[in-house]
């Protein structure tokens, strides 16, 4: 591994100097002992900053959502929001854990037999005594940030994908989450509808003061928005840096990865058997 | 699906739903005369056999149901079947009553059949039934008819046990042998 | 030799793979019932269930129990006639439908209806995350969308049976009385003389709610379990029909075993 040298800076260590609110120190994980999805990955998100963490296909990112939000837990290691342990949390403080998480779904997890409107007041009525003229109020605000007020009646099927993109959006942050988590969030979208779930995706993050996690291979749209970028691949972290560091980098896995090139450090080939013995 | 809509329907729903049972109970499964009958009296009678008679069977009288049969048992030390009758209260019969286990049809289920005698005194909760006539059994008649054909055939060979059962063998055989 | 290894393996991991899943099922059970608070607090959340399994089924269901009836009425006319017995078509009809037809066909017709849709919402729920988002939005999936179902199932059920025999009973009515033309009275008044509400009819209702409590608990499990994807979904539900058939007969057996074992017949 060429990038060996970066990887094993210690965490704390890049320019990143605000308060850290989520950390990964040294997490490795996996399903069966043989097959690792993540080997070893230091990781720090700071306080108001948005963050992503990239990669190719099937790289462990949306594990590491995964382990965020204590869907799973880590086999070594530790992660960290607000100091404290998600793995050793008990139920009452898992549950207080995800209350102040919103977790946006790679395919947007809309509740299919409930109208817009019902999905993006699900968490309210869920997890708050709301009056029903509040709950009202609240979600045609939040509908109209992702500009869909006018959408609150449909179903999810009658929605584009850019369009459910945007509701599942809203209903991330229906109460206000401290940290918002994104699991490839323009995966299928148009350029227009990608730009505007970008552009929603960076101003709800300073108009709310969240904490924003973005898990995506875009990297162009990425660039655009994001303060500080993680490059994870075979589950470690091979690069990290501010967007200029990123496009300045002469790392040829970040080039890689920037220019998509389809050959470089990571291969073009799955694993196999050397070609002269395959076609023997 | 619009919230009032989905409540009507599953008020019908349920409505029609308990409606059905409440039908099935009262009016097919008669709840009503069950309730009335836990009223009435019970009595005791002893029978030397009952065939099949079962709980739950009919108690009749002239052809009305005047009760059930509540349970049926052996006693231990005579060895007889008692049955424990449940009568309702409107029924009243004669300490002479005498019961019988009656089979309605050839093959259809056992009743017991009271027939008032003419006593004044009347039986009360508790009492037992003195006079009974138990169950006709088919395999006992069968096996009884064949016993006196077995009889009849070598009849002027054979010895005849009693004089009694031996008579209309004899009257039998000279028709038989014209 | 080897042979015979690979299938001894492939039986043993067959009946562990089983023992797992029902030890799975136990505690998924167990789980539903602690969980069920929030379905009795909320009961906008049953009330959809109850539509879901109760009231969209209730199309098939009194159909059923209708011809049924009248096939009960015709097919035991033939028989009973030969035995000068045709007054008593009332009585076969209702002991026929309230203690076996009733529960048993409503049973089976529910599983297919209801059941197979219960598993494949909560799989297709599975398969596009909303299960997930649940959890992570801090919301029990099991509280939330498992517990309704299973009690919507549990409570329409017994009532589905109920209008089941009952439309049957009416079935027999037509074809018995106005078709052949028994006396209305003998119809009535030797089905009434020969059900027993305790012995038949309560133990009738007691088949369907067991029948209710695994139905539902067989359709959200297999929907909470399924592979999610499409195929895991198709293979989930067509699980669902063909477990629920075979724990109805099953039970069905053993129930009547137990309620109607040396009784009056």
């Amino acid at each position: 591994m060429t990038l060996d040298s970066v990887s094993s800076l210690t965490p704390a260590a890049p320019a990143i100097a605000c308060e850290t609110l989520v950390e990964l120190k040294n997490v490795s994980f996996g399903y069966t002992k043989a097959r690792q999805i993540l080997s070893g990955i230091n990781l720090i998100v700071p306080r108001g900053k948005l963050v992503a963490v990239m990669g190719g296909s099937g790289c462990g990112k949306t594990t590491i959502l995964r382990l965020l939000c204590g869907q799973i837990k880590a086999t070594s290691g530790d992660v960290l929001v607000s100091g404290q342990s998600v793995a050793e949390m008990n139920h009452e403080q898992m549950y207080a854990h995800r209350r102040r998480l919103g977790m946006l779904f790679q395919f947007g997890a809309l509740f299919t037999d409930q109208t817009v409107f019902e999905n993006i007041a699900f968490p309210m009525r869920e997890h708050t005594e709301l009056p029903e003229e509040i709950i009202h109020d609240l979600v045609l605000m939040k509908l109209n940030a992702v500009g869909l007020r006018g959408a609150a009646k449909l179903k999810p099927s009658e929605l584009s994908g850019g369009m459910a993109r945007r509701v599942a959006l809203a209903r991330t942050i229906a109460l206000d989450p401290q940290i918002a988590l994104y699991d490839e969030p323009f995966a299928g979208l148009d350029p227009i509808s990608l730009s505007v779930v970008g552009q929603l995706i960076r101003r709800l993050n300073d108009a709310l003061g969240m904490t924003s996690i973005l898990v995506t291979h875009d990297i162009a749209e990425s660039l655009k928005i994001v303060d500080y970028i993680y490059f994870v691949s075979a589950g470690k972290v091979v690069a990290h840096g501010d967007v200029e560091a990123i496009k300045a980098s002469t790392d040829p896995f970040v080039r890689q990865f920037v220019d998509g090139q389809p050959d470089g450090p990571v291969g073009f080939h799955y694993p196999a058997k050397a070609l002269a013995e395959d076609f023997a | 699906m619009n919230k009032k809509i989905i409540d009507l329907w599953v008020g019908i729903f349920v409505a029609i739903g308990l409606a059905a049972l409440l039908f099935l109970a009262l009016k097919v499964g008669n709840l009503l005369t069950f309730s009335e009958d836990r009223k009435g009296y019970e009595l005791e009678a002893h029978f030397e056999n009952i065939g099949a008679l079962k709980p739950r069977a009919q108690v009749k009288s002239a052809g009305v149901v005047v009760g059930r049969v509540e349970s049926v048992r052996l006693d231990k030390k005579t060895y007889e079947a008692v049955a424990r009758l449940h009568l309702f209260p409107e029924y009243q019969f004669s300490r002479d009553t005498i019961a019988t286990v009656y089979t309605s049809g050839l093959l259809g289920d056992q009743f017991i059949g009271l027939e008032p005698g003419g006593d004044t005194v009347m039986l009360k909760d508790e009492d037992q039934i003195k006079k009974t006539q138990s169950a006709i059994q088919i395999e006992k008649l069968i096996s009884q008819f064949m016993f006196s054909k077995a009889q009849e055939t070598p009849a002027p060979v054979a010895a005849t046990p009693t004089p009694a059962a031996a008579a209309p063998a004899k009257v039998a055989t000279p028709g038989a042998k014209p | 030799m080897n042979g015979i290894a690979r299938l001894l393996t492939k039986l043993g991991a067959s009946v562990t793979g089983g023992i797992a899943r029902l030890g799975f099922a136990t505690r998924f059970f167990v789980a539903i019932l602690r969980l069920s608070g929030t379905t009795f607090a909320r009961p906008q959340l049953l009330l959809r269930e109850v539509y879901q399994a109760g009231v969209l089924s209730l199309i098939i269901i009194l159909m059923s129990g209708l011809f049924i009836g009248m096939v009960l009425a015709l097919q035991g006319y033939e028989t009973l006639v030969r035995f000068g017995a045709a007054e008593s078509m009332g009585m076969l009809v209702a002991l026929s439908l309230v203690r076996e037809l009733g529960p048993v066909v409503s049973a089976l017709l529910f599983a297919s209806r209801a059941g197979s849709a219960i598993t494949a919402e909560i799989g297709l729920m599975k398969t596009t995350e909303q299960l997930a988002a649940m959890e992570v939005m801090a919301v029990d999936p099991i509280a939330r969308v498992v517990a309704p179902r299973f009690w919507g199932g549990v409570i329409s059920l017994p009532l589905l049976a109920a209008l089941f025999s009952t439309l049957g009973i009416y079935g027999g009515y037509l074809v018995g009385v106005r078709l052949i033309g028994i006396d209305s009275g003998a119809y009535w008044g030797q089905m009434s003389a020969a059900v027993d509400w305790k012995y038949d009819i309560l133990n009738g209702v007691i088949k369907s709610l067991v029948f209710a409590v695994a139905i539902s608990l067989i359709a959200v499990f297999e929907g909470y379990d399924a592979t999610p994807t499409a195929e895991g979904v198709s293979a989930a539900t067509t699980r669902t029909v063909v477990t629920s058939a075979l724990a109805i007969l099953a039970l069905d057996f053993v129930l009547t075993v137990i309620m109607f074992r040396g009784g009056a017949g």
